[in-house]
């Protein structure tokens, strides 16, 4: 029950001003916020996986699906000899499915963090609850999809009698990163989502066109201009990393990862200052 | 030491017409914010208005106030600001302590889950720990009443059980501020008293609310202090009474100005107005409770018309009818009419509580369905005196009582 000292009572002060112009005060809020979401992250999270697997006969069976379909297409294409990609060092099928997976959880991440807000705009319009909650929510969803994935992962380097060294216990740590840059860049375009649809329709033509890009079920190009794709995409050292480390337990472009890995945490900053200062504005859009 | 729990000083608020430059402006806005300009400086762009404009008021601990005004008075637009959910374009809110709003009610009900699952979802939502939850869930669904369905899914609830469940969990809140918007009129009366009992034990024990509702009686019973609205700007703070007669005078003029001169019906004959006038004749503005009334009918009949039924229709004030009379009902035969003319109702005891009663009136063909012309809110009616009894109808009455002091002696007086 309400306590007698008004003096003591925590004051918030709303006001037109922009809010980074007291860059430390964000901060603080945004990791208070952080903190105080936790628990209705993890009550989402759940609510959402009950919600999903009430209603499914497959239930997680469908979670192997798509890598599996989209891996098999091309283990057909390779085997005809229609494309081929040359040695990769390893069975192919188990090349083409771990690079599958691996993108596949890219690019649930990056989807992620629109669609977990978009869900809840009629609760952002109505509810003041740590916005931070959303994504944190979303975030855990990505996990445990992951975890799902990481069965099948095991399941083809069992399969195919793949006996990667050591390193393969740093994989957990690559799939995390892959998992962080996908939401992100799918937090930094939440803003701009929730405002206008055409972000929503363009991100699946995006990440079609970025699957081609990448190095998922081809090896890195050696040869110039094709090798930049090794190079300037940023998901390109993750997915080759990922799968080295999966299938072979090696890592050969540490340098690469670990500088990429320093811009994805700037990003991820960047993205959330955006969100965060962003969302005031849009509710106003979104349900007046 | 302050008593303050909130302060709002010159706050304003725009909104834009068309959703369109809406977006546009939220992404210039965001821009602006971005690079660390204030928003609001910049007066009106295109297609904006002030929802809400220099709006300054405050509030004490265990007040309890109502926000009034029609649809479109920036009443929710207030709420929304001092939640925090949108920011001001002017002005400041200072909140002391924590404010939590009565508004969504079942915020973040998934149908699929039952209704247990979704008890912990929306308090997590409203801010309750889990620890809070476990503690006060027992409380939480009888309260709601609807025990014995709390493990279905709520896709399976009907929308009433719904909003019980949500106003239950909300109701359980302790915030030092309670914003309610609309919610006490949710559910059967039972649950709608139980309501109104909950809002009141927050109040005794220093929950400050503000209240927003349509309904004046909830507004004069429940508020100490109300103010008033009128197109985003504070016309009255203070004495609930005052404030909803600033309100009816503010809802009359409007309704003045706003009269809608729609044509519907066949037209060949045209209702040319309504008089409310005393036994003399005369018009008048206000009635005492039982006065003697004459509601006068004008009529103007381009072509001769058969028969036509007269209809009056009484409303309470942008609310629920109260009764209508007419010609065929009543077995009156009207003739063939032509050219102008008028009708008189004569009501000896006009039995209506004190409110404003707004008039519609209606010209049905013989058949008694197709209209030849219809006029809604064609003039008003107010019956002096506050709102003391909820309702509408006076029954002429006289009290006696019976007092047994001992078996054999009575009392008794009118």
């Amino acid at each position: 029950m309400p306590v007698n000292n008004i003096d003591s009572l925590p004051v918030t002060r709303y006001t037109s001003q922009s809010q980074m112009r007291s860059p430390g005060q964000l901060i603080k809020s945004m990791w208070r916020d952080l903190l105080r979401s936790r628990e209705l992250a993890w009550r989402l999270f759940i609510r959402d996986v009950n919600a999903q697997y009430r209603q499914s006969l497959f239930g997680v069976v469908w979670a192997f699906i798509p890598p599996i379909i989209t891996s098999l297409i091309f283990i057909f294409l390779n085997s005809r000899r229609v494309i081929t990609f040359g040695d990769v060092g390893i069975p192919y099928p188990a090349f083409v499915l771990v690079g599958t997976i691996l993108w596949q959880l890219f690019s649930e991440s990056l989807n992620a963090p629109l669609k977990s807000v978009t869900l809840a705009q009629p609760l952002l319009a109505k509810v003041n609850f740590p916005r931070e909650a959303l994504i944190l929510s979303a975030f855990y969803l990505v996990i445990f999809n992951a975890l799902i994935k990481s069965v099948v992962l095991a399941g083809v380097v069992l399969l195919f009698g793949l006996q990667p060294a050591w390193g393969v216990v740093l994989a957990p740590l690559l799939i995390l990163a892959i998992i962080v840059l996908g939401i992100s860049l799918g937090l930094l375009v939440t803003p701009l989502g929730l405002l206008y649809t055409d972000v929503t329709t363009s991100l699946p033509i995006i990440v079609q066109l970025l699957f081609f890009v990448t190095p998922v079920v081809y090896p890195p190009p050696q040869t110039f201009p094709f090798s930049l794709i090794g190079v300037l995409n940023p998901i390109s050292p993750f997915i080759i990393a990922g799968r080295d480390l999966i299938t072979l337990g090696t890592i050969s472009n540490l340098t690469e990862v670990l500088i990429v890995s320093g811009l994805i945490l700037v990003l991820l900053f960047v993205s959330w200052i955006i969100y965060r200062v962003a969302l005031p504005i849009l509710i106003e859009r979104i349900s007046a | 030491m302050t008593t303050r729990l909130l302060e709002v000083e010159q706050v304003s608020k725009k909104f834009c017409r068309t959703l369109r430059r809406s977006l546009w402006y939220g992404m210039q806005d965001l821009g602006r914010e971005l690079i660390g300009r204030d928003n609001g400086h910049t007066g009106l762009r295109r297609d904006e208005f002030w929802a809400v404009k220099d709006v300054s008021f405050h509030l004490d601990r265990g007040e309890t106030l109502g926000l009034i005004g029609h649809n479109g008075a920036g009443k929710t637009t207030i709420l929304r600001l001092l939640n925090g959910l949108i920011k001001p374009d002017l002005g400041e809110i200072i909140v002391r302590g924590r404010m939590q709003a009565l508004i969504a009610l079942g915020a973040g009900f998934n149908p699929i889950l039952t209704g247990r699952e979704n008890v912990y979802v929306n308090a997590s939502v409203l801010g309750f720990s889990k620890k809070e939850i476990d503690r006060r869930f027992d409380e939480i669904v009888d309260f709601s009443g609807i025990r014995e369905f709390i493990d279905m899914p709520v896709r399976s609830y009907s929308s009433g059980m719904t909003v019980r469940l949500g106003f239950s969990v909300a109701a359980h809140l302790e915030p030092d501020i309670l914003l309610v918007d609309e919610v006490l009129s949710v559910g059967d009366l039972a649950f709608r008293t139980k309501s109104q009992v909950r809002i009141q034990e927050l109040k005794d024990s220093g929950v400050a609310i503000i209240l927003v509702s349509h309904n004046l009686h909830t507004i004069s019973h429940v508020c100490s202090r109300a103010i008033t609205l009128d197109r985003g700007q504070i016309l009255f703070d203070g004495n609930t009474e005052e404030a909803i007669n600033v309100y009816r005078s503010s809802l009359i003029s409007r309704h003045e100005e706003m009269r809608d001169d729609l044509q519907v019906g066949t037209g060949e004959i045209r209702i040319r107005g309504v008089d409310v006038l005393d036994k003399e004749g005369l018009q008048i503005e206000e009635v005492a409770v039982g006065d003697a009334i004459k509601i006068r009918f004008h009529y103007f009949a381009s072509q001769p018309v058969n028969n036509p039924v007269f209809n009056i229709v009484i409303h309470v004030l942008n609310s629920h009818q109260v009764t209508g009379i007419r010609t065929d009902t009543d077995g009156v035969t009207t003739g063939t009419l032509q050219g102008e003319g008028y009708f008189d109702i004569d009501i000896p005891h006009l039995n209506l509580l004190p409110n404003i009663y707004t008039i519609d009136a209606v010209l049905f063909h013989e058949d008694g369905y197709t209209f030849y012309d219809r006029s809604n809110k064609i003039a008003y009616l107010k019956v002096r005196g506050g709102l003391d009894i909820n309702g509408f109808a006076y029954l002429p009455h006289t009290w006696s009582m019976t007092h047994q002091v001992e078996a054999s002696s009575t009392l008794s007086g009118t």
